[in-house]
């Protein structure tokens, strides 16, 4: 199983998704990322999926759950990246992703992290 | 055709990977292919988790204007659906994590067709055509 | 088509014949093709589609017959391209039978084999014909999907703002094309925004009102957000009459608005110079 990388960037962790989501791959990166939060005591979170090209149901509720759980540490989470036929399935399927917000790009996510308190 | 077994997880990448190639072969757009391979992907996991384990079918169809799809048929002996009518309604969409999310796949395909018997299993064939 | 290798006799004849049947073949397609391929070229493709069919002929050769068809495929694709008519080349084909009849009319013995190859002959006339109108049908799609793509233009309104002018009547397949072609722009340029304006749109029906709004929650799914502007009264008729939620989209009379409204979101203002 690959495990998803989480890289520190002053305040904010970065998730760069690079291989095809196992179910156990999300799974782990959601306990590896609260362990993060906790040791590094970072306020933000970047995932960037700019290069998944399938989010279905599981991944997207568990991305939403790392919202939350990251919330609860008091760290925001930024999902980066998306594609398009990614978005326009996530629509069709209902999903609406609650519990992370979302950006263009890690540029535009770091800046709504700022922004935000 | 390929013969997918489901029996643990990562099957579930298996069968989206034998999804995307069949798709990709037919021409169609990369929207429709993220749409079959999502929906494959639906009901696979359903296949895994609800049905104990099954079997998913892949195959390239071709329809008589001589359009190209993708058929994607999966089978399990798990406890069948008791309400499928209810299983298909948007109450049980995976926004809260108890669907079956059968209508959310329902709708990125199209053609689908569910058969369940209560004890016996289940069998979903989805089918989408490339424009 | 047969293969048949009771075709011994022909196939024999068509073998020992060459030359003269390819160049009585070549008189009797010249003509019709006139100058739209040298004499050389003409020569060397029936020489080719030649040797094939009386490879075919001499039997049970399936690479042959395979390859023959692959060639004739080619051959015709290629007339379709060019400009051909269908028959033309089909007649190409058939001057093949009248070449050889010609020569083998008063052989009694090569006559009823002679059948057999003239049905030969049809099938891959036909063939061609078939082949021809598929190649003409995907000239004629590509052409309208150009089209799709050109009438569609995503335009960079300001700094960070797509528009989507659609103008004229929108049908399903064309309003998803656009819609697209927006994503993929929001992903490009990085804009936050995009305004679809359809103030040139006359009506909207139930399917492109949801294309568009499916359009919108995928925007703000990846992180940009959409303005719908140029509503006008008709449309909002139908729209509310269908019962369509356009939620908390925002919508503006007029592009102007949609492109203020932009602006302000994005934290900037206009000011007198």
């Amino acid at each position: 199983m690959d495990r998803v990388p989480i890289l520190k960037i002053g305040q904010t962790l970065l998730v760069p998704i690079q291989v095809e989501l196992e179910d156990q791959s999300v799974l782990q990166l959601r306990e590896d990322l609260a362990d993060e939060i906790v040791a590094t005591g970072a306020k933000g979170v970047i995932i960037d999926i700019s290069a998944v090209e399938i989010v279905d149901s599981f991944i997207g509720r568990t991305l939403s759950t790392i919202g939350s759980m990251s919330r609860l540490f008091d760290a925001d989470t930024v999902l980066v990246g998306m594609r398009p036929a990614v978005a326009i399935t996530l629509v069709e399927l209902g999903l609406s992703l609650e519990g992370v917000r979302t950006a263009l790009n890690a540029e535009q996510g770091l800046r709504l992290l700022g922004a935000g308190s | 055709m390929d013969e997918v077994p489901i029996k643990a997880s990562n099957d579930v990448v298996h069968v989206r990977q034998k999804v995307r190639v069949a798709a990709a072969g037919t021409g169609m757009s990369l929207v429709d292919q993220t749409k079959i391979v999502t929906a494959a992907s639906e009901l696979a996991r359903n296949t895994l988790v609800h049905g104990g384990g099954g079997m998913a079918r892949v195959e390239v169809v071709s329809a008589g204007s001589g359009r190209a799809g993708v058929r994607v048929a999966f089978s399990d002996h798990g406890p069948g659906i008791a309400d499928p009518g209810l299983a298909l309604t948007d109450g049980w969409t995976t926004g809260n994590g108890m669907g079956l999310g059968l209508s959310g796949a329902r709708r990125l395909v199209d053609e689908f067709d569910l058969a369940t018997e209560p004890g016996e299993g289940t069998s979903v064939v989805v089918i989408k055509w490339s424009r | 088509m047969q293969l048949n290798s009771d075709q011994a006799r022909i196939a024999e004849f068509l073998r020992d014949n060459e030359d003269k049947v390819v160049g009585r073949w070549a008189d009797l397609t010249a003509a019709g093709i006139g100058h739209r391929l040298s004499a050389a070229e003409l020569r060397r493709e029936l020489e080719e589609t030649y040797t094939l069919v009386v490879r075919s002929i001499i039997g049970a050769d399936e690479s042959a017959a395979g390859e023959l068809r692959a060639t004739l495929a080619e051959l015709s694709r290629s007339r379709a391209r060019n400009g051909f008519t269908p028959g033309e080349t089909a007649l190409g084909l058939f001057s093949l039978k009248h070449a050889v009849y010609e020569l083998v009319a008063d052989d009694k013995d090569l006559v009823p084999e002679f059948l057999a190859f003239s049905r030969t002959i049809d099938d891959l006339g036909l063939f061609t014909f078939e082949t021809y109108a598929a190649a003409r049908e995907q000239v004629i799609a590509d052409q309208g999907q150009a089209m799709l793509e050109l009438t569609t233009p995503v335009v960079r309104l300001w700094d960070g703002i797509l528009a989507v002018p659609l103008v004229g009547t929108l049908d399903s397949a064309r309003t998803q094309v656009v819609m697209e072609q927006m994503l993929d722009t929001l992903v490009a340029t990085g804009a936050q925004h995009a305004v679809i304006d359809i103030t040139g749109v006359p009506t909207v029906d139930t399917e492109v009102a949801q294309h568009l709004l499916k359009t919108v929650m995928a925007a703000r799914l990846m992180g940009a957000e959409c303005t719908i502007s140029g509503i006008r009264p008709q449309i909002a008729h139908t729209i509310v009459s269908l019962g369509i939620e356009f939620g908390d989209v925002p919508t503006k009379a007029t592009l102007a608005d949609a492109l203020a409204y932009a602006l302000k979101r994005s934290g900037r203002k206009v000011v007198q110079a």
